[in-house]
């Protein structure tokens, strides 16, 4: 069984680590790190068990961001993918999910037939969810969401969509995109052989020129959806601190508190 | 539209680099410049202390709009039940229809046999209810409802639709978003018509200079409020120039009206092309975990724990606190990552959101990620070893110390003060 697999994969800030300047109200971002997207880690990850069962899969990365999302997608190969594309122009800067999803569908158009289409459930910056569902709108195949397991067996594709209260068995059959989360899967590291290799890689930049994209369709320009305003919440004003000597005397204290306000009997 | 530096203005003081959440502007010489990261966020604009960063209106004109009009409420129901979200989003959509005036709120049904949840949809606001109907239906699936969603969308042209962000309208709504070439906005936790409410709510809750904008007062469009980057900020989404507007919105966060079986409304039946060649994906079984469902929306008192447990085991005091204070048990991110205790219970950005009367954070440092998610609590209680932590940020009630001793002194007093009131 001779599979080609493409992944989806964004480079985000680590949101995690973002903290808020106390005074000023704003956001700290110095020293945050450029992570590879924990979902989209999954979606590869899933590639590869499956390149690790049959050798001659062939697995293409595709990444759309700034010049510097090279480095995503040597991370990519040096896990174990064959190859890596790098989506970018200013033409595509600003693109909302919509916009985003024409240029991504115009890649993977570009790259050619598949079987299966893994992309990470969302991304940690945005945690919109869209961008998934809507190339496989673009594409015009079958999805499934929130994958948390996958077998394959020829053409046919089984897996389990997580819901909030269980899950669902759904049958489909390849070609198909599948949006993954954490629970599919542990993502391996990066061999050392793999890193060696791959920052030798060559990888390919497509503009909007090499993906033949109708500029009305990409950018901000383009995109339904804009920011009409962002702001950081006004912080609450800081609460009382309950200092007493013992832990007793605390605890105590608390109750009191919380009877004044009647929140308790 | 894009967001450009005036060079001659610039002074090269670098404040909208550090805030900048995107890593979208460089220094080029002495003058910054935006680069393709850019998103028009617009937090450089409000941090340039010399108004050298300026946001450019494009003059595309926008298509005649008129004719879309009503608020549809996606009506979500699993194996025949409305989730609470669907109800709670009737409510919200009653309030956007009475700001622009003139307008009915509407429920879209799918499903089979699902007639007997129509009263309920008057009961809970929807003016009209429009029935898709259908065995194929049954179960969901992205390719029967998209399409048949999507039809009755350009047929009957509603200006909004809602969907709740479960992970069925979270699977729906883009699909159907990008079939109908519009914009969708990801679980809102705010939306307002009215830039006058929008305004108030800014000067109530943000510190963003509002100064100039009754200007905007015509301004129609859905002003759709979410958490971005993470929850670090929170951006508000238009979308001008395509209908309908979208959005979906998380569960807990709007309210329902209250219930009135009185309620009567209009039925439209809405004819579909749906046949089975259409649907390409089977489901086989749906499975209900055997696990309780933790209804953290619901509680009035949660317990969480974070890291500073230090182990799995530390959630069984958890769970004694809130036995004794009839709370449900609540987690961070961090702990259900460490796989101490299952996903349901994480409260935050990428959990549930909750706004329970009291909160108590015990060994929670408080990652901005869980603060977006609980700190609308009416009260907050945080026990924490490091008097540092941001948690004490938010908190109503702060202790440091050591969870292990505070925790069992705060039981045994609630238990103290309540036995007392019994007497």
């Amino acid at each position: 069984m001779s599979l080609k697999v493409i992944v989806l994969a964004k480079q985000v800030p680590d949101t995690n680590e973002v903290k808020i300047d106390p005074v000023k109200n704003t956001l700290i971002r110095e020293g945050v790190p450029s992570i590879l997207n924990h979902d989209d880690a999954n979606a590869l990850e899933e590639a590869l068990k499956i390149k690790d069962s049959h050798p001659d899969t062939h697995i293409t990365v595709i990444t759309m961001g700034p010049p510097q999302a090279k480095d995503l997608l040597i991370e990519c190969l040096a896990m174990g993918a064959d190859e890596g594309v790098l989506v970018s122009d200013r033409a595509l800067g600003g693109s909302d999910t919509w916009a985003t999803s024409n240029a991504l569908a115009a890649a993977v158009e570009k790259v050619g037939e598949f079987d299966i289409l893994f992309a990470g459930r969302q991304a940690i910056d945005g945690d919109t969810a869209q961008v998934g569902p809507q190339v496989a709108e673009k594409l015009g195949l079958p999805q499934v969401t929130y994958v948390r397991e996958f077998e394959i067996d020829g053409k046919d594709i089984t897996v389990k969509r997580a819901l909030e209260d269980g899950y669902e068995v759904i049958k489909l059959q390849t070609p198909c995109v599948l949006t993954t989360i954490k629970e599919l899967n542990t993502p391996r590291y990066m061999s050392v052989g793999g890193i060696y290799d791959a920052v030798k890689a060559d990888i390919p930049t497509w503009g909007a020129k090499e993906l033949e994209i109708d500029l009305s369709t990409v950018g901000l320009d383009a995109s339904p959806t804009n920011v009409y305003r962002s702001f950081t919440p006004a912080p609450k004003a800081k609460g009382v601190m309950i200092e007493k000597d013992t832990v007793e005397e605390n605890a105590e204290a608390l109750l009191a508190l919380l009877k004044e306000k009647y929140i308790i009997a | 539209m894009a967001v450009v530096v005036i060079e001659e203005k610039c002074k090269g003081c670098k404040l909208c680099i550090k805030a900048c959440p995107f890593d979208a502007i460089d220094m080029v010489g002495k003058h910054a410049v935006i680069n393709e990261k850019c998103t028009a966020c617009s937090q450089c604009i409000a941090a340039c202390p010399f108004d050298a960063i300026i946001k450019t209106e494009s003059e595309q004109e926008a298509a005649d709009l008129t004719e879309y009009k009503d608020v549809w409420v996606f009506a979500e129901q699993r194996a025949g039940k409305l989730m609470n979200v669907s109800l709670e989003l009737l409510g919200e959509g009653s309030k956007l229809a009475a700001e622009i005036g003139e307008r009915d709120v509407c429920a879209l049904l799918i499903g089979d046999d699902v007639d007997h949840l129509i009263p309920e949809l008057y009961a809970y606001g929807a003016n009209k209810v429009y029935l898709i109907s259908d065995p194929l239906l049954k179960n969901y699936t992205t390719d029967g409802y998209a399409k048949v969603m999507t039809d009755a969308i350009n047929e009957y042209k509603p200006e909004i639709v809602l969907y709740g962000a479960t992970h069925i309208g979270r699977d729906l709504a883009p699909r159907v978003a990008a079939r109908l070439n519009t914009g969708l906005t990801a679980d809102c936790t705010r939306l307002d018509v009215s830039t006058g409410r929008y305004v108030e709510y800014l000067n109530k809750s943000t510190t963003l200079n509002t100064e100039g904008m009754e200007a905007d007062a015509d301004n129609k469009n859905l002003k759709q409020t979410r958490p971005a980057f993470g929850g670090n900020i929170m951006a508000t989404i238009l979308c001008p120039r395509t209908r309908p507007q979208m959005s979906t919105v998380r569960p807990g966060v709007m309210s329902m009206l209250d219930k009135d079986e009185t309620k009567k409304g209009e039925l439209i039946t809405v004819a579909h092309k749906l046949s089975a060649g259409d649907i390409r994906t089977e489901v086989v079984e749906v499975v209900k975990a055997a696990k309780e469902l933790v209804s953290l929306t619901d509680a009035e008192i949660i317990c969480s724990g974070g890291r500073g447990l230090g182990d799995p085991e530390g959630f069984k005091l958890i769970a004694e606190l809130a036995e004794a204070v009839g709370g449900v048990v609540g987690s961070s991110r961090a702990a259900v990552d460490a796989g101490w205790i299952d996903h349901s219970h994480q409260v935050g950005q990428t959990g549930t959101t909750v706004k329970p009367k009291i909160y108590f954070a015990c060994g929670i440092s408080g990652a901005i990620q869980h603060l977006a998610g609980m700190q609308t609590s009416d009260l907050i209680v945080a026990i924490n070893k490091d008097e540092e932590a941001p948690i004490f940020e938010v908190a109503d009630y702060g202790i440091v110390g050591d969870l292990y001793q505070v925790v069992p002194a705060i039981i045994k007093e609630w238990n103290r003060v309540r036995d007392d009131h019994n007497k």
